[in-house]
């Protein structure tokens, strides 16, 4: 956002986040993610400011009683880009990083233990979700739900499971509470952190650069020092 | 030791109590199995002598849980978890949900304990060798299948090295391979020390490792004696418990006017399967 323009977000996506992910092995699967991610979005995007953008001047083209503006085109390149800027930031992170480091890092800086484990558990627990969606699928359609054929139909064959799958780790929340608490979870004060995630002073040097880099580029912007980025 | 006095308890909401009046001892080291149909309140039992009932699942309790002579009654669930463990028959909710390998997942109870880090490590691997389960220590808990669980939960349980436990249908996800694991990781514990309480559907593996054995029927203690003497009474099949194979086999044999000498090899060789 503080970078306005189409080259500003370009130049920090591929520094940011396009180059860790080729060093981190992860480029085609994070090219891959985030853009099918942000399709849906950047098509309405595109389509809505190239024809409707209310201070467009320049025709480009005319369709029926629609017409697409240049001034249009940039500003949806200018959305496009911070778009993708924040969709492969979030995708990096979620390829590179293990949830449990995550939390174990989080602790050892002193976050809660329970806000830890809540962050924790909310990931860790959606592929056991997906289990238990398709075990259900599954038993419905042994008792002759139809769940194939047209979008409609497929659509409608999903109603029948949010129930169960949602009831049932509802229905599961006692007996974890239960096993937590025999296992001492609930008892005050710090729990010993086994190891930590290593952390290594090019990883420092880049967080601190980052970091740093966001108030100098806010302060550049305000005395106009970007104005040649757009 | 652990000690029922006269426990009465009523779930939040329900009718009538689930446990009428239960008294109940359990020395040092020894194994005790409880017996029971569906609904007769065994489950009710195991959570009411881990503490976790009333303390985290409500409802109105009568009488005393005593650990080795301690009234538990002021003490919070994170001050039991180090004296008393307790296991249950679903694996998938035993787990944490939070350990991304089976190593952390062992280690969890240790770790909520606030021990130093060698005493934990120390104790994990022990616990995973207990159960032969080293090999899975690199596994994501969640994709291993129901009955490595059970015994990755029962490992997290060990860890905590607790001097009781309390375990609801540990095995009902085991193979026999498995159930066998865990009934010798079960017999060095009570040689340790540890008392257990073992509510199981499986009389068989109650004839293998409990020394002392109590039918529990519409909440009350109905039997209550020696392992030998209570699964092979007749009143079990009306409480609605199967007997174990070996004395099912020798009721089989003498209906069956089996001469004596030919069930007693019959007896030998059974005897003989089980504990091998």
């Amino acid at each position: 956002m503080v970078l306005g323009g189409v080259v500003g977000p370009a130049v920090l996506v591929a520094v940011a986040v396009l180059a860790p992910a080729a060093s981190a092995g992860v480029l085609r699967m994070l090219l891959r993610t985030s853009l099918l991610l942000t399709l849906p979005i950047a098509v309405s995007v595109l389509v809505i400011n190239v024809f409707f953008f209310p201070d467009g001047r320049t025709v480009l083209l005319r369709i029926g009683p629609f017409a697409a503006t240049a001034e249009g085109l940039a500003f949806a390149g200018e959305v496009l880009a911070r778009i993708l800027a924040i969709s492969g930031a979030v995708t990096l992170f979620y390829l590179t990083t293990r949830p449990a480091d995550l939390v174990i890092d989080l602790e050892r800086r002193g976050v809660p233990a329970r806000v830890a484990f809540v962050a924790n558990a909310s990931v860790q627990t959606v592929p056991a979700l997906v289990d238990r969606a398709a075990s259900i699928t599954a038993a419905q359609r042994a008792r002759g739900l139809d769940t194939e054929g047209s979008v409609w139909r497929r659509m409608r064959g999903v109603i029948p499971l949010v129930g169960p799958v949602l009831l049932g780790a509802i229905a599961e929340v006692e007996e974890r509470t239960m096993a937590l608490e025999a296992r001492g979870f609930s008892r005050p004060g710090r729990r010993t952190l086994l190891w930590q995630p290593p952390d290594s002073r090019p990883q420092r040097l880049a967080r601190w650069l980052l970091v740093t880099a966001v108030p100098l580029l806010i302060v550049a912007r305000a005395v106009g020092g970007l104005a040649w980025l757009a | 030791m652990l000690a029922l006095e006269s426990v009465t308890y009523r779930y939040a909401g329900a009718t009538g109590p689930s446990l009428r009046d239960v008294n109940l001892t359990l020395a040092d080291g020894e194994v005790l199995g409880i017996v029971g149909a569906a609904e007769a309140g065994k489950t009710t039992l195991c959570l009411v002598a881990s503490g976790l009932a009333p303390r985290t699942v409500g409802g109105m309790m009568r009488g005393r849980l005593l650990l080795d002579g301690i009234e538990t009654t002021p003490l919070a669930m994170h001050e039991l978890a180090a004296r008393i463990g307790i296991a249950f028959a679903n694996p998938a909710t035993q787990l944490s949900g939070v350990a991304g390998s089976v190593y952390e997942e062992v280690a969890f109870g240790p770790m909520n304990l606030g021990l130093p880090r060698l005493e934990i490590i120390d104790r994990t691997g022990a616990a995973l060798d207990a159960l032969r389960i080293g090999d899975l220590s690199e596994r994501d808990p969640a994709r291993l299948s129901g009955g490595q669980q059970q015994l990755v939960a029962l490992a997290g349980l060990l860890a905590m090295r607790p001097g009781h436990l309390v375990l609801d249908e540990p095995t009902a996800q085991l193979d026999p391979a498995g159930t066998r694991l865990v009934a010798d990781a079960l017999g060095r514990l009570a040689a340790d020390g540890v008392s257990i309480l073992l509510a199981e559907q499986k009389t068989d593996l109650l004839a293998a490792i409990c020394g002392r054995v109590v039918a529990i029927e519409s909440g009350r203690l109905a039997l209550d004696g020696e392992a030998s003497a209570v699964l092979a009474d007749p009143r079990l099949a009306e409480i609605g418990v199967a007997a174990p194979a070996a004395v099912r086999v020798r009721r089989l044999g003498e209906g069956a006017a089996l001469p004596p000498a030919a069930l007693e090899r019959l007896r030998h060789a059974l005897r003989a399967e089980a504990s091998a």
